[in-house]
């Protein structure tokens, strides 16, 4: 029996196309996809992703504990209500997860980590805080809704009494506050402004209605997919996973070695640094006419590399992916796709955002 | 409840099959099949002159979820293709019975056609 989310009815009286995501019942799309992404990049959506799990670290030792667990550096975190974006690896730099973590109070910390990982990501959490004075607490009585878009941040402002609406809508990048057990950061995963909208799961219906009378958009994980392709951002599972590091994932930047904290895989960093990264994620532009997808072969001059994630843009109108390809001077490069080989340029991602391609992108 | 007009013919794979021309029989995907799919993105067709088996993987439609092949539903020769898709793909989404046809093929046998579901069987389908 699949888990619901506390807007499961609401999707489906909205006549949503559901669809399993790793046990979820999930809405996939409205009716169109393409009109879903549009509406993030010139208007506003919202996502229901209150499958993402929140995990609540309270206690003196949240902050030692994080420094070890993660691979950025949590001492990055000092004015309240910032976040950091990391992963947290074994001890091998395979990536058990992506997430964010946000900073609320020296004794509280706040997780959101894939739903996919749920179980593992808990599993090893309390294994490895074992030696440390917290507590590990899961919120599923939270749900989150993601608005997203140009005109995202107003409109959701709406939902807010006018005190914490000013707070919100004044919020840097990567920021956030809390109003009760109401929670508004300033992230996201669409390329576009926005706010990620922790909330009690008994008011999640109305908040939702509230921002569909307002002109937000329902927007189903499909969007959500081409929209986080096109901002150049990794989806767990398929871009990175236990088998590579992230430096392998275009995510050396979240990966803080110039300090001396002893976190979990930091070795194998410093291993694979000095005898050289084997890999590297890239971005692929079909020249072709085509759709590329995930696990698609990529000849390069360096060697083999594979398609991680591919799809249709709606904003270039070309398909485009992220590639894991031998590191070096990849040259002309082609796809397999369907026993033909398809040219395709490399570049640098992100594809789309803020509206808009990006510069040298096509 | 989808559309599923009474003159044409149909798969169990969700083509259509217009009969009006048995010398150029036009073939698409049925507005069940593209409900599916969601917006498609990309269309392969085959190519004017190409012969195929029934059955035979002939084409592919794209959309922004997938890729889905396209079977033959008559042994038969392409003589002529939809070239409107390969800029407005979208065209199967809007108007799958009309605008959005796929190819047309000139049948081996034209009987076989009689063999292929009627609406109201492909119709009886969809609700099981």
């Amino acid at each position: 029996m699949a888990q619901t989310t506390p807007l499961h009815a609401a999707h489906v009286a909205a006549g949503a196309r559901m669809v399993d995501f790793g046990g979820w019942d999930m809405p996939i799309n409205y009716g169109s996809q393409i009109e879903e992404h549009h509406a993030v990049r010139q208007d506003a959506g919202m996502f229901d992703v209150s499958h993402m799990t929140i995990v609540d670290l309270r206690g003196d030792g949240a902050r030692a504990f994080l420094s070890r667990l993660l691979a950025n550096d949590v001492a990055k975190l000092q004015t309240p209500g910032k976040a950091l974006y990391s992963c947290m690896l074994r001890e091998d730099g395979g990536v058990i997860d992506d997430l964010i973590t946000y900073f609320l109070a020296e004794d509280f910390f706040r997780l959101v980590v894939n739903a996919s990982t749920r179980d593992k990501d808990l599993d090893w959490i309390r294994r490895q805080a074992g030696a440390f004075a917290l507590s590990v607490a899961e919120r599923p009585e939270l749900a989150m809704i993601a608005v997203q878009g140009p005109r995202a941040t107003e409109k959701a402002a709406r939902l807010l009494d006018t005190d914490t609406s000013q707070q919100a809508l004044s919020l840097k990048p990567f920021n956030a506050i809390s109003d009760g057990d109401w929670f508004i950061a300033r992230t996201g995963y669409t390329g576009e402004d926005g706010f990620e909208i922790a909330l009690p799961a008994d008011v999640a219906e109305a908040a939702w209605n509230t921002l569909a009378a307002a002109g937000v958009r329902p927007c189903g994980l499909g969007a959500r997919d081409t929209l986080r392709l096109e901002a150049g951002m990794n989806l767990y599972g398929q871009d990175m996973d236990e088998t590579v590091t992230p430096l392998e994932s275009g995510l050396a930047w979240t990966v803080a070695l110039d300090d001396d904290r002893a976190f979990i895989g930091r070795q194998a960093l410093e291993r694979q640094k000095v005898e050289g990264v084997p890999r590297r994620l890239a971005g692929l532009v079909l020249e072709d006419r085509g759709v590329l997808r995930h696990d698609q072969p990529v000849h390069t001059a360096a060697g083999e590399g594979v398609v991680t994630s591919g799809t249709f843009s709606p904003t270039l109108q070309r398909a485009i992916a992220l590639a894991r390809l031998p590191t070096g001077d990849a040259g002309e490069v082609t796809v397999e796709i369907r026993g033909r080989q398809l040219a395709a340029r490399v570049v640098r991602p992100p594809f789309a955002r803020n509206g808009a391609v990006c510069d040298g992108v096509l | 409840m989808s559309n599923v007009p009474e003159n044409l013919r149909y798969t169990e794979s969700h083509e259509w099959i217009d009969n009006e021309n048995n010398q150029a029989i036009r073939i698409g995907i049925t507005d069940h099949a593209q409900a599916q799919l969601g917006d498609l993105v990309f269309v392969e067709l085959p190519n004017p002159g190409d012969e195929f088996d029934q059955g035979d993987a002939c084409a592919v439609v794209e959309s922004v979820k997938a890729a889905s092949d396209i079977y033959a539903p008559l042994a038969g020769e392409v003589v002529a293709i939809n070239e409107d898709l390969e800029g407005s793909p979208e065209l199967v989404n809007s108007d799958p019975y009309g605008a959005g046809w796929l190819f047309a093929i000139k049948p081996a046998d034209p009987a076989d056609v009689d063999d292929l579901l009627d609406a109201e069987t492909y119709a009886q389908q969809q609700e099981d």
